[in-house]
């Protein structure tokens, strides 16, 4: 259990007999960031929200760092920073004033919560406008001041619900950045969204959540092999006998599928990175190589084929 | 699993008060510097300075032989000012329902709760800190105000307040802040009922219009229903009007109207209908001591206390089942 953030074992929240999340074993490790990916509806805030306790599950079993939500919930919600998504601030008090209501609230001392208030604003880049009321602040801004708001009770673990959204490009990469902050300073991440490159940037994990269960569960190349059997897509350009070269491609271990796009382009589809190996078949067959590029497996990907594969499931059953 | 259904009754960690006094500090900033309140509390200033001015004016030809001419500076009126006390009346349920009616669901409507609530405190730690700073506000006008008046009698009148007055108006003050209880928990008890604050502020204005200008004709009606008069005996008139006035003491501004009677006039023996031979052996006229006066309303004070705790109750048990997604 100890190196486990996050544990649950048949975890069910039901409204009305709807199952909202049903029978859910997640487990979160020890300063890993893990994103909750899942369409609108599948549980996800429901699932965070039994993780602070902040709503008793109908059924199952939760511990986070160690303790139950239900139970001990202050000790969860002492330990564990929760940015709801579109967090909201008091908007006539300042950045400032804000962080130090929340301090209070954790019953920091005084001088030690002017001093984390400091170095979180600093952090996320809002120093200069520590004492302008919340309300002049732009989305972007606001949203760091939640990540700031995290820090202040130096948490273990923080949970971020749809972080990202209604942010532009430029503030979600930002965004992005103070994630990755904080998994260097060896905090671990949960981080629910639906925002798929985003979550496939910055996770170690992922969990793809729906209809209230967790359908799949890895890292991106284990999903990629579990859904799209595979996922690495070599392009290449090389000039030379296209059949020769076709054949030494087709002929590579975890090869999947050889694609021919125009004269001289060719698709590898494979389980792994074949970059070495396609370099060697090019040559092999006597082909001058020019480029040659990797594509990474793609949650994308993965999640448009997973979902293509459930609708022809259940379009067949209906049948 | 075989645990019993709900686990959070058996036994919470830590205190259900933990991070109390941070929301009682925050609230309390909150209302000194809001506009909301600091309009309220021009608007009571100002009715206060013209009540008492008023009063002044009548009772000055007085003042050497009343005992009591301090407390004559709440209860005196002056045509067409009503005394203090009839402005309190309503002041103070409008001070306590624009304190209340936003508390709750301004958290939701600002996205701020599921922040709040994440931090290390219990729910009863944010609704009791909520209401605490609340009435503590109120309390803290109303004392102000208090202030000012017995102020403006030593320079108008020119002589000090004896101990009596002095504790009698003190008793004035503390049954007018739990008269302001009992409206500060109905609002609050809105604000967790309605998402809308406009619709929360409503219904609270709505009961508080009920109580001052229907239900004094709703409960007359109430006791011809429950105590009808069948043979036009006395007893049976009696009776009737008892369940009358009985009736109309549901009503938090009876009970006040009661108190500020009772407390302000020394003089007044007994509340309600008073039937000849409850006065009997009593000379007339003559005061009362301060605890027969406090004996006289203790059912008064207590009720109001009761029914305060009682809102609060429904509020918080509301509050513990809601949901918290914003
Ligand atoms: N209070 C509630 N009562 C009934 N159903 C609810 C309630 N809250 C959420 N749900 C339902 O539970 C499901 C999961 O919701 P949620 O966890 O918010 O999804 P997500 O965060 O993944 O978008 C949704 O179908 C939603 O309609
Ligand atoms: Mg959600």
């Amino acid at each position: 259990m100890a190196d486990f953030v996050v544990e649950t074992r048949n975890l069910s929240k039901h409204y009305d007999g709807f199952a909202a999340v049903d029978k859910l074993n997640l487990r979160v490790r020890e300063g890993e960031v893990f994103g909750i990916l899942g369409p609108n509806g599948s549980g996800k805030t429901t699932t965070i929200l039994m993780l602070l306790g902040l709503t008793e599950p109908t059924e199952g079993e939760v511990r986070v760092l160690g303790f139950d939500p239900v139970r001990q919930p202050l000790s969860v919600k002492a330990r564990v920073g929760y940015m709801p998504d579109q967090v909201g601030f008091y908007d006539e008090l300042t950045a400032r004033e804000n962080l130090i209501y929340i301090a209070k609230l954790n019953g920091i001392p005084r001088a030690e919560a002017y001093r984390r208030i400091d170095a979180a604003l600093e952090q996320v880049g809002l120093t200069h406008v520590a004492d302008h009321p919340v309300s002049t602040f732009s989305r972007g801004m606001k949203q760091r001041l939640g990540v700031a708001d995290l820090l202040i009770k130096q948490p273990r673990l923080v949970i971020l619900d749809e972080p990202t959204q209604g942010l532009d490009p430029a503030g979600a990469l930002e965004f992005l950045n103070l994630i990755r902050d904080l998994k260097r300073q060896g905090i671990s991440v949960i981080l629910a969204s639906h925002l798929l490159h985003q979550v496939q940037a910055i996770c170690d994990r992922v969990g793809l959540f729906y209809r209230g269960r967790m359908v799949l569960e890895g890292t991106v190349q284990e999903l990629a092999q579990q859904v799209l059997g595979g996922g690495y897509r070599v392009r290449v350009h090389a000039k030379g006998d296209t059949q020769a070269i076709m054949r030494n491609l087709r002929g590579l271990r975890d090869v999947i599928e050889v694609r021919q796009h125009e004269d001289d382009k060719y698709e590898v589809l494979a389980k792994r990175d074949l970059r070495p190996d396609v370099a060697r078949a090019v040559v092999e067959a006597n082909g001058n190589l020019l480029t040659l590029e990797l594509e990474e497996p793609n949650l994308e990907e993965i999640y448009a084929r997973y979902f293509e594969e459930v609708n022809h499931e259940s379009a067949k059953v209906a049948a | 699993m075989s645990r019993p259904k709900s686990r959070r009754e058996r036994g919470r960690e830590g205190s259900p008060w933990q991070g109390m006094w941070a929301v009682v500090g925050k609230e309390m900033a909150d209302n000194l510097t809001s506009a909301r309140m600091q309009v309220l509390e021009i608007l009571i200033a100002l009715s206060a300075v013209a009540a008492v001015y008023g009063a002044i004016q009548t009772i000055m030809d007085t003042v050497s032989q009343d005992p009591f001419v301090y407390l004559k500076l709440f209860t005196t009126s002056q045509d067409p000012l009503p005394a203090f006390v009839g402005f309190l009346g309503f002041l103070v349920p409008l001070i306590a329902i624009a304190l209340g009616f936003d508390s709750v669901n301004s958290e939701f409507n600002r996205r701020t709760m599921s922040r709040v609530l994440a931090q290390p405190i219990y729910r009863d730690a944010l609704l009791f800190g909520k209401f605490l700073a609340n009435l503590f506000t109120l309390a803290l006008v109303l004392t102000a105000i208090w202030l000012l008046i017995i102020g403006l009698g030593i320079v108008r009148l020119g002589v000090p307040p004896g101990g009596e007055e002095m504790a009698r108006a003190l008793w004035f003050l503390v049954a007018t802040i739990f008269y302001g209880g009992i409206w500060l928990a109905l609002a609050m008890v809105f604000s967790i009922i309605f998402r809308q604050p406009a619709t929360a502020a409503m219904a609270a204005i709505g009961v508080w219009l009920f109580f001052t200008v229907f239900w004094s004709m709703i409960s007359e009606v109430l006791a011809q229903v429950i105590s009808p008069i069948r043979y036009g005996f006395p007893q049976e008139q009696i009776a009737q009007l008892q369940t009358a006035i009985w009736l109309s003491r549901v009503a938090p501004n009876t009970l006040y109207s009661e108190i500020a009677l009772a407390i302000l006039h020394p003089t007044v023996r007994a509340l309600g209908l008073v039937l000849p031979i409850q006065l009997s052996g009593a000379i007339l006229g003559t005061p009362l001591p301060l605890n027969q006066s406090l004996l006289l309303v203790w059912p008064h004070l207590t009720g109001l206390i009761a029914a305060t705790i009682l809102l609060f109750a429904v509020g918080y048990v509301m509050f513990q089942r809601e949901e918290i997604r914003a």
